[in-house]
């Protein structure tokens, strides 16, 4: 992984002293909180129900065993012991002091690691698929590119009071899994006839209060162009995106209200005098970047360990974690692990620090002292040998970082909701919580199959509710607590915004009408359907009968 | 009143420019046009250009102008060269569209004499205002003035070209 040379390391200790004077004059009374407000968001810090929340970056997914153990030690000795991962790869600490926080962040910077550009008006961390490198359906490694970005993005003076937040997600892979088209900038690695790089650009998706997928603005960036480019689109909407309401000025608004055709106009404009200028990406730049992400010394191996194929047959309980858990890897011999992050009773993305360090411990012993956080919020494991995977399951087993379910309903995406986060309408915890627990069988689960069950407690989507098979959102009515379904969200390629199916359900009302979906879809599936695909194929009527027993409360709602 | 100050070349100076702003419903041509050297909107430039201009000739004032979060380059593109200062306004902290306006002017339209930001600035924002271009800082009210001259060096590097260092870091960087 990308290692920090003299300028790296620099640039982030000066930030550590910048924000450290930052806070020491707020503490003192010289900052007003307007003025302290953006300068603590840039640093990724909140002010959240139970006091501050502070964000730490995993730039684009990828953390080393170290960095992890980092943040294991500043979760346990500032925090209460655990963190959350979040769906855009980062660390949540809830319950953080803030005169401590500059003293987090220079303990952070030890180990490469700091919250910059976490939260804020500016450009936040970029994600990426958590298999990057190691799926055998990658066009070219897409992290080089975002570290080619981070850097870019990283105090990017022009950029550090935008309209909105600016997300960015690149994709390297023929099977997008890093929600590109819902990213306000979304970035996929394509070849073109020649065979050079370049990229296909969507801009404008996002979720929230008006959910979007991106457009394509430009169907092939080469690569040399991506600083500028980027530059160019990022200004635009600096320049001529929505101020007057915080609502309406992600750039999703914008590409709407000028149209694709006009907004790539414009940035294509913009970019005209930027194009071949001096952020034209050198081929030794590319590879002084790329080569910091080679692959790691793979030994030679079969690409079936008979080992493992006896352990697979012989222990029931192992074949079912290798089934979900467990991916294919494009070097014989390897795969790669989820540590999944789910389970009954403990929040989604939540993870102790000694469940930290039993990761970290597996990653150096086992996967070359690097993994990765999914989007989904679980940990991956990328390079495992097959002939390991036994003794990784128990040691997983024995850290709680081994629930069979990956994918399945049990592993549902969550934020943190109203339990922490002061903009929720509505708690998503105690909601997944009943979910896990409705459908703990994992015979049942198993059965059910592929499910991608999504939460967020507010319209700001943070649990990504949009996207679910199955999306529940957080309502306030008249400060109770109630539920918005949705149906046929979805991830991917085929990137889709689900349908609300009706009204909204009162929070024990939730589980039982999940459970009358899902008996619609078991009755309807055909062999080999996932549910996605019984919906599909039969509707959303079927369904939403199914949810409301008695007819007149089925009634349509708009989406949004 | 003691007489306003500025930061430039790192340090504080006096000032003796004014800014010009219309009050509500005040025509542009209608302004009263105080002596001594003016930072006009550009509406009033548009009004009352010939007249400025001939201060600047008759009496040697120089002339300036200062733009708002919201006003494109376009109007004033073939005059930027006549202004010994451009002044962009920070209304607020966060619209962020002057540090657009400073690297256009520098960087697209060449203007090389002074760029100044006013309003809702400080020691907070001074490192990126340099970045993108501006060489003059009217510290917004209540905000300290010496606190901010020590905001030039936050950081030792940086990773993007910019105004000042059009080379990016990855250009620069030793082998």
């Amino acid at each position: 992984m990308y290692k920090y040379d003299d300028y790296d390391h620099a640039l982030v200790q000066a930030r550590v002293a910048q924000f450290r004077g930052q806070t020491e004059r707020y503490l003192a009374g010289k900052l007003s909180d307007d003025e302290f407000r953006p300068l603590r968001l840039q640093n990724g810090l909140y002010i959240q129900r139970h006091g501050p929340m502070l964000r730490l970056a995993v730039p684009y997914g990828l953390i080393s065993a170290a960095q992890l153990r980092r943040f294991a030690d500043v979760a346990r000795r500032y925090d209460r012991g655990f963190g959350h991962f979040t769906t855009r790869h980062n660390l949540q600490l809830n319950w953080v002091k803030l005169a401590d926080v500059p003293q987090i962040l220079a303990d952070l910077a030890q180990d490469e690691l700091h919250a910059i550009q976490t939260s804020g008006n500016c450009i936040r961390n970029v994600t990426t698929d958590h298999f990057a490198g190691v799926a055998a359906d990658e066009i070219a490694d897409p992290r080089p590119w975002a570290e080619i970005l981070r850097q870019w993005s990283t105090f990017h003076p022009e950029f550090a009071y935008l309209p909105r937040k600016f997300k960015v997600a690149i994709s390297g892979a023929t099977e997008d899994r890093a929600a590109i088209q819902v990213h306000d900038l979304g970035l996929q690695v394509v070849k073109n006839d020649a065979g050079e790089i370049g990229f296909k650009v969507y801009a404008g998706g996002g979720l929230g209060r008006t959910p979007l997928l991106g457009q394509v603005v430009r169907e092939f960036l080469p690569w040399q162009h991506l600083l500028s480019y980027t530059e160019a689109l990022v200004r635009v909407f600096n320049r001529y995106g929505r101020r007057d309401n915080a609502y309406k000025a992600r750039i999703k608004i914008l590409v709407k209200a000028l149209g694709r055709e006009e907004f790539s106009k414009q940035v294509e404009e913009e970019w005209s005098h930027l194009k071949d200028g001096p952020s034209t990406l050198t081929v030794a730049e590319v590879e002084r970047v790329a080569a910091q992400f080679a692959a790691p010394a793979y030994e030679i191996l079969a690409s079936d360990d008979l080992c493992h194929l006896a352990h697979l047959r012989e222990d029931k309980a192992f074949s079912r974690w290798v089934e979900r858990n467990v991916q294919s890897h494009k070097v014989a011999g390897y795969a790669a692990v989820t540590l999944s992050l789910k389970k009954s009773g403990a929040a989604p993305g939540d993870a102790t620090s000694e469940q930290m360090e039993a990761a970290a411990d597996l990653a150096e012993r086992y996967s070359f002292g690097e993994l990765r956080v999914s989007h989904e919020q679980n940990l991956i494991l990328a390079d495992v040998p097959q002939r390991e995977l036994y003794t990784v399951w128990h040691r997983a087993k024995a850290a709680g970082l081994a629930a069979p379910t990956v994918g399945l309903i049990q592993d549902l995406i969550a934020c943190p909701g109203g339990d922490f986060c002061s903009l929720a309408n509505a708690r998503s915890l105690p909601m997944a919580a009943a979910i896990q627990e409705r459908f703990e069988d994992l015979d049942y689960q198993h059965d059910i199959g592929d499910l991608e069950l999504n939460i967020s407690g507010c319209m700001n989507s943070c649990g990504h509710h949009h996207l679910g098979a199955i999306g529940i959102l957080g309502v306030d009515k008249n400060g109770e607590e109630w539920y918005q379904v949705t149906l046929g969200g979805r991830q991917g390629n085929d990137a889709r915004i689900g349908e609300v199916i009706g009204r909204s359900f009162a929070a024990a009302e939730v589980p039982q009408a999940i459970e009358r979906l899902i008996a619609t879809y078991l009755a309807h599936r055909h062999a080999d359907e996932r549910f996605i695909d019984t919906f599909d194929r039969i509707g959303v009527e079927v369904f939403q009968n199914a949810a409301y027993p008695h007819p007149h409360q089925s009634r349509r709602v708009a989406n949004g | 009143m003691a007489n306003k100050q500025i930061i430039k070349e790192r340090r504080l100076q006096d000032d003796a420019w004014k800014v010009v702003t219309l009050v509500d419903g005040e025509a542009p041509f209608d302004v009263c046009l105080p002596v001594g050297p003016l930072l006009v909107p550009v509406s009033v430039w548009k009004a009352k250009k010939a007249c400025l201009i001939h201060r600047e000739y008759e009496h040697g004032t120089p002339l300036g102008i200062w733009l708002a979060p919201e006003d494109g380059l376009a109007e004033i593109s073939a005059d930027i060269d006549d202004f010994t200062v451009i002044a962009v306004h920070f209304p607020k902290l966060a619209d962020g569209r002057g540090y657009s306006t400073a690297r256009l002017l520098r960087e697209r339209h060449g203007y090389d004499g002074e760029l100044r930001a006013f309003g809702d600035i400080g020691r907070d924002q001074i490192f990126f205002l340099n970045r993108v271009g501006f060489d003059a800082f009217v510290i917004g009210e209540g905000k300290s003035a010496e606190d901010a001259l020590a905001a030039f060096d936050d950081f030792p590097e940086s990773y993007q070209g910019d105004a000042v260092q059009p080379l990016p870091l990855f250009r620069r960087r030793a082998a």
